[in-house]
């Protein structure tokens, strides 16, 4: 049961609590390759000096279309990939150029819960095998004492303790996806990188997991980088929202200010663009033309300027910075 | 809207009358739609809302026959367009509607389009087949309809392929392909399900545009309720093969009667609201080879459940104005012998 003081508990406990992430002008190039001896002959910028930081049991949402670089973004951080460039700090220790066995002690705290829950389990292992195998690949465990804990974990994530013993193509996307949240839950990370996570489900089974997502979240004192395309669900899980275009962190706000007040041009549009479940209230809409641009050979200037509704003759020639144009609301754009 | 009410008593386009497709699952055959009725008038947009497994995409294959072979069957009840029962047309019967009278587009634009053929060919094959035209009379009009769909540069892009355009632009292709002989019916199964917000958002304005333009009918098939409210006049939801609740999209929003339709409302988290917690439905659907023989199917999962919801079959009936209902809660949507034996359980 939420009660008043427990909120109030939480909030004073929120305001107090440090950063647990901190990403510094993260860049991740890939690169092309061509011709003969497959020489690199340009770079496809997924993320391009991207900078936020989570504190500690908050969410920050990162919400974009395909392609904008979000998941390159979440990757990356969990150094999945190794950034070109930009520095990421975890509980202010840089793990940007940890490699070997320093990156993998350091893994343990951060975690990752995928997009398909159909191809992120192995279909030839047991439930239980999967969710230990976190935990064996750091600890010598007694087997006994380790279903135990795996079993009370399925029970947490509201699975029947006999999943143990059964294979993933037994169970429904639902019921997969939890099993990935136990997985990721199984070494007590401090950070969760969930990549899409409802992208998969249907509507009545995706509120289930989100709403299991927030429990957890409270439960474990859990640090959340969500990475969704869904704006409404992005609101509804984050304390934070970051709205990425091409590579680029466009706007950064919390979830109140970014909805309320959403000052960016492309958020504006991406807002609009939400068909709402509610024709009595239908909306002014914003069509955006076009479809975005290759990163590969991104428009020079401001990234949005080609389909831009509002773009000025600066927005061609020069790339906007990351500002603080409100209190704790952060936006590149020429406007402000 | 008014001209929906207008064409109240104009004869439907298409009239499903308790339309039963089966699939066989080991020998047997199992119902994946169970007694579907539903009209669509000309110039309507219908809806179809339902989470996977529904039944709502065999719905729309079974309209136009593209039922796998030896698997699917369509096992009852009549498919009427235009006055005539197309359930029973041949396969060459059908040919000459397909394509022509009623076309469809699909969820996967990466997928529906043939990868070694170019975009013009791909069109201009519809229309030949359809029409008695010139080779060059039907690539004057594939350019024609490319530009109708918005697609920049037309005149190159018949000579290209796929695989050079991106999601949207490959939409676009498979909407001008599905209009280029001016169908009456349009058949829309999850059509901007695989594209980014702004992208659809592009997708369903064109959609309504050419629905004005052309006069045409559209069965809009989804499990997005936005996409529905935003364009569709009348909505059918459907849970396990069966319809539970029909009616105009702003009383369905305004009030839906199906506990089913009023939790999935709820479980959607909306851009305006602050809410803690979302409504989720607990359980599953049950699957197609273990359906109830009798009463709700969605009583297993239903928090207003009773105990009758497990042994009477709930009709599908007029709850309020227009408005269409299958639920126990409802007095009307007992069947009569139901009722009969309520009434008795009560005089004791």
């Amino acid at each position: 049961m939420i009660t008043r003081d427990f909120i109030q508990d939480r909030i004073d406990y929120l305001d107090k609590r440090e950063n647990l992430l901190e990403i510094r002008n993260l860049k991740k190039y890939y690169p092309v390759t061509g011709g003969f001896f497959k020489r690199t002959i340009g770079n496809v910028k997924a993320v391009d000096d991207v900078s936020f930081s989570i504190r500690k049991g908050e969410t920050l949402g990162l919400v974009g279309e395909s392609g904008c670089g979000k998941s390159t973004a979440g990757r990356t951080i969990l150094r999945l990939m190794k950034p070109t460039g930009g520095e990421i700090l975890f509980e202010g220790k840089d793990i940007t150029r940890l490699s070997g066995s320093k990156l993998q002690k350091a893994r343990r705290d951060f975690q990752m819960v995928f997009q398909d829950p159909y191809a992120s389990l192995n279909p030839t292992q047991m439930v239980g095998d999967i969710i230990a195998e976190p935990i064996l690949n750091y600890e010598k465990r007694n087997k006994k004492e380790l279903e135990l804990e795996i079993k009370t974990l399925l029970k947490r994530v509201g699975l029947p303790e006999e999943a143990y013993y059964k294979y993933a193509h037994e169970f429904s996307g639902g019921q997969r996806q939890r099993i990935g949240i136990a997985r990721a839950l199984a070494l007590h990370p401090k950070l969760i990188v969930a990549d899409e996570p409802v992208s998969a489900l249907d509507v009545s089974v995706q509120s289930q997991v989100l709403n299991l997502l927030k429990e957890l979240q409270i439960e474990f004192d859990l640090t959340y980088l969500f990475i969704a395309h869904d704006l409404s669900v992005v609101k509804h899980m984050s304390d934070q929202i970051g709205v990425m275009y091409l590579g680029n962190l466009v706007e950064l706000a919390s979830n109140k200010d970014l909805y309320k007040e959403p000052l960016h041009p492309y958020t504006q549009a991406l807002i609009s663009a939400i068909p709402e479940p509610n024709p009595l209230k239908r909306k002014e809409r914003i069509v955006l033309k076009g479809d975005v641009p290759s990163p590969q050979n991104p428009p020079a200037g401001c990234p949005f300027h080609t389909r831009c509704p509002v773009a000025m003759e600066i927005c061609s020639q020069e790339k906007p910075a990351l500002a603080e144009v409100r209190p704790g609301h952060q936006v590149a754009c020429h406007l402000y | 809207m008014a001209a929906m009410y207008g064409s109240k008593e104009t004869t439907p386009l298409l009239r499903v009358k308790n339309l039963q497709t089966g699939f066989k699952i080991d020998g047997e055959y199992y119902n994946a739609v169970e007694g579907v009725s539903f009209d669509v008038r000309p110039k309507q947009i219908v809806g179809v809302v339902g989470e996977s497994g529904c039944g709502k995409s065999v719905m729309s294959l079974s309209i136009m026959q593209l039922l796998p072979d030896g698997i699917g069957k369509i096992r009852g009840g009549e498919i009427e367009f235009e006055g005539q029962d197309i359930s029973v047309f041949s396969d060459k019967q059908m040919n000459s509607i397909r394509g022509k009278d009623i076309s469809m587009i699909f969820q996967e634009p990466m997928t529906s389009l043939n990868p070694v053929f170019t975009i013009g060919y791909q069109i201009e094959e519809v229309i030949l087949n359809h029409e008695n035209l010139t080779k060059k009379e039907a690539r004057l009009r594939s350019v024609a309809l490319l530009k109708q769909v918005g697609i920049p540069r037309a005149e190159q892009i018949v000579t290209e392929y796929p695989h050079q355009l991106s999601g949207g632009m490959r939409q676009r292709v498979m909407i001008a392909m599905a209009i280029a002989c001016q169908p009456k019916l349009l058949i829309a199964d999850e059509p901007t399900t695989a594209l980014d917000v702004t992208v659809q958002a592009q997708i369903l304005e064109l959609m309504k545009g050419i629905q004005e333009a052309n006069d045409m009918s559209i069965i809009l098939i989804t499990h997005d309720l936005g996409v529905v409210a935003e364009i569709c006049d009348e909505v059918l939801v459907m849970y396990a093969g069966k319809i539970v609740e029909r009616a105009l999209v702003e009383d369905l929003f305004r009030g839906p009667k199906h506990p089913y339709t009023e939790l999935l409302m709820k479980a959607i988290p909306k851009m305006d609201e602050d809410v803690e917690e979302l409504a989720t439905i607990e359980g599953l659907v049950p699957s197609v080879v273990n359906m109830p023989p009798v009463g709700c199917r969605f009583a297993n999962r239903c928090p207003k459940a009773m105990p009758e919801c497990l042994t009477v079959t709930p009709q599908l009936a007029e709850v309020a104005g227009r408005h269409e209902a299958a639920c126990l809660l409802y007095e009307e949507s007992w069947p009569t012998d139901g009722k009969r034996e309520r009434e008795g359980v009560a005089a004791l």
